[in-house]
């Protein structure tokens, strides 16, 4: 056991004497049991949301995005904002698994299943907005370089629009591969568990005939590896391509060179406090409060600060630069988000994203689940009038006063955006009913450094060290 | 010749590691290990070859970065070199700023996607495999030696009992 050796300051990740059988149990109780009445009344909540979402999408689609608040001056608003803060939300399941991944970090293995499940549904919900916002979706296909009969024509590589087309969709299918190999060890857990033919059947195609051969798992670690390698730079560039369609406009408070590193660091403050949000759920109902331990959530409201943090720096910075800069328009941008009328949703973003992060410096708060869950919803209010303060502040007053108007969302605004939240819990609520949320392959490799029983077999070593010297060298 | 092998059982991933490294030792010929969960050092303890798939990514990503600079070259700069909004498609590295990001997401994409799908074929597996673990309790807590019968089957046997294992089987294979 002296290779499993680890500092006795580390608390142990996996709570309660659980042996390598107790985590397939453990993991496999919500696949294999059946759905409780709570999670069917959340079913048909979603469900009715995402439903009406999509009513909203066939009436845009049926009757133009004239139905929306858009308008001639604020192009881009509700339909925009909702894309960014998907995307955002996105980024922590990357964050997750691919850069915690680089970084060794054993805490990552219980959540970083549910955090991946959540970049792949939100970033579902993100490229809807892409799609219903043009005008003419029905030629969405457009936008790809593929030969044809007119001349061949071809598309413009000059336009963030059309980076954000490579990026997203780079984004969603490297991901959906990364999650996918990383489930192949489970699946093939629950395919040699199952009882009913059906089940096995299921399990069996899901996980691609894994047998867990020593090869396969060098490779498999292998990919793992050179994956999260690639997704830690695809994570970064994605955002800052989603940045660049404000960052490369000529527009007053859109025009800046600091929103690809800000909109990254807004993107994992608002995606931990995703994953806080439905984590500190998920182990209470699926009972895994062994695996998602308190040290989890105190780690996550951890990053939660230091990315909150940045993002305070970024806005202090955006104004110190707007008054050094000397440009009126620039100044004037500032000036109207803080106090023209759409002051209260600046304030807003300001008191969520800067202010509630910092309660996180106290042991007392930042260990407090309640209070965990709370500052995560806050966060995600936060970071949602963030993208609507630089979107619409920016364009409804801009150089020519004559264009000044104002913007004013409508019930189709509204039933889209609630249509992919719905669509998102519909996803993620039948994701926890048939996948394995936590990576039981991984966890169980972390078992004799980082659990509680394996932690205690130490200490009681440590204190015979002579005696059982030569039982500890093989 | 009869295709007899050994099944050999753990239920801990020290013990097995012992096991293997003993029969290496012994001279023993280990066939195949299964095992739950990705044991570190086994495939050094075994004496498995390094993977490549790393190279083979460096190797996608090379052509996935021809692929968007020769396309974009293509477009932008051969076929259409059009003035779009005052940028100059003279040659390519005069707007090379603007087909950076696309460059660098197809770098990504293929090679993420072509290792995946490398790894995928090697390893061969894919949604219709079989699986072939031999038994079921390898996915979950138990770790598997498969040894091939040579000389002394009886020998064979106590040998591997001795090694801490919780179950020895014989198997004839076809």
């Amino acid at each position: 056991m002296s290779s499993h050796y680890e500092a006795p300051i580390r608390k142990p990740l996996i709570i309660g004497d659980k042996n390598y059988h107790d985590v397939t149990v453990d993991v496999a109780r919500p696949v294999e049991g059946r759905a409780n009445k709570q999670w069917w009344i959340a079913f048909a909540i979603s469900l009715t949301a995402f439903l009406w979402g999509v009513a909203s999408v066939a009436y845009t689609v049926g009757h133009g995005i004239g139905t929306w608040g858009s308008n001639k001056t604020v192009g881009w608003a509700w339909d925009i904002t909702n894309f960014v803060w998907w995307v955002g939300i996105g980024h922590a399941g990357t964050l997750i698994s691919a850069v915690l991944l680089l970084f060794r970090q054993k805490w990552r293995m219980a959540i970083n299943r549910s955090a991946e499940a959540m970049t792949i549904f939100s970033v579902v919900q993100a490229a809807m907005f892409p799609v219903f916002h043009m005008g003419r979706p029905w030629l969405a296909f457009y936008v790809m370089p593929i030969p044809n009969q007119y001349g061949s024509l071809w598309v413009n590589f000059n336009s963030p629009l059309l980076w954000d087309v490579f990026a997203i969709s780079t984004y969603l299918s490297v991901s959906l591969v990364f999650w996918w190999t990383g489930l192949l060890p489970d699946f093939a857990m629950l395919r040699d568990r199952a009882i009913t033919p059906f089940t096995k059947r299921v399990y069996s195609i899901l996980s691609f005939g894994w047998s867990g051969r020593a090869k396969d798992w060098q490779r498999f670690e292998e990919v793992s590896l050179v994956l999260a390698g690639l997704a830690t730079p695809l994570v970064l560039s994605v955002h800052t391509i989603v940045s660049f369609d404000f960052a490369t406009s000529v527009i007053p408070g859109w025009h800046t060179t600091i929103l690809p590193p800000y909109f990254v660091a807004g993107a994992i403050f608002s995606g931990f406090a995703m994953v806080n949000t439905l984590l500190i759920i998920m182990r209470k109902v699926s009972n895994l409060e062994a695996y998602i331990t308190i040290q989890h959530i105190e780690l996550m409201n951890i990053v939660i600060m230091i990315t909150g943090s940045i993002v305070g720096v970024a806005y202090i910075t955006e104004l110190f630069v707007a008054w050094y800069s000397g440009v009126e328009y620039e100044q004037y941008a500032f000036l109207n988000r803080a106090t023209g009328p759409y002051w209260w949703s600046y304030w807003l973003m300001m008191t969520c994203n800067v202010i509630s992060p910092q309660v996180m410096w106290f042991k007392k708060i930042r260990t407090s689940i309640t209070v965990s869950f709370v500052i995560s919803l806050v966060v995600n209010v936060g970071m949602w009038f963030e993208r609507f303060v630089i979107i619409v502040t920016s364009l409804h007053r801009d150089y020519l006063p004559s264009s000044w108007t104002m913007f004013q969302p409508t019930w189709v605004d509204a039933g889209f955006y609630i249509g992919t939240i719905g669509f998102f819990f519909v996803l993620f609520l039948l994701y926890s009913r048939s996948f394995p949320v936590i990576a039981q392959a991984e966890v169980k490799s972390i078992m004799k450094t980082s659990s509680e029983t394996y932690k205690k077999l130490h200490a009681a070593h440590a204190h015979d060290d002579h005696s059982h010297s030569e039982h500890n060298h093989h | 010749m009869s295709n007899k092998v050994l099944h050999v059982l753990y239920n801990d991933d020290d013990i097995l590691m012992d096991a293997v490294k003993k029969t290496r030792a012994a001279h023993h010929h280990i066939e195949e290990v299964f095992t739950p969960f990705p044991v570190h050092g086994l495939d050094k303890a075994m004496g498995l070859a390094p993977t490549r798939l790393a190279i083979c990514a460096f190797i996608y990503g090379l052509v996935g970065l021809s692929v968007a600079t020769s396309m974009m070259y293509y477009i932008m700069i051969v076929d259409w070199p059009q003035d779009i909004g005052g940028k100059p498609s003279f040659a390519y590295y005069m707007n090379m700023p603007a087909f950076v990001p696309v460059m660098f997401e197809m770098t990504v994409f293929f090679a993420a996607h072509l290792m995946v799908i490398t790894f995928y074929m090697r390893s061969r597996l894919w949604p219709f495999k079989q699986a072939e673990n031999p038994d079921v309790r390898t996915t979950d807590d138990h770790f598997l030696m498969e040894v091939p019968v040579h000389g002394d089957e009886n020998e064979l046997v106590s040998f591997f009992q001795q090694t801490g294992a919780v179950e020895v089987k014989v198997i004839e294979k076809h």
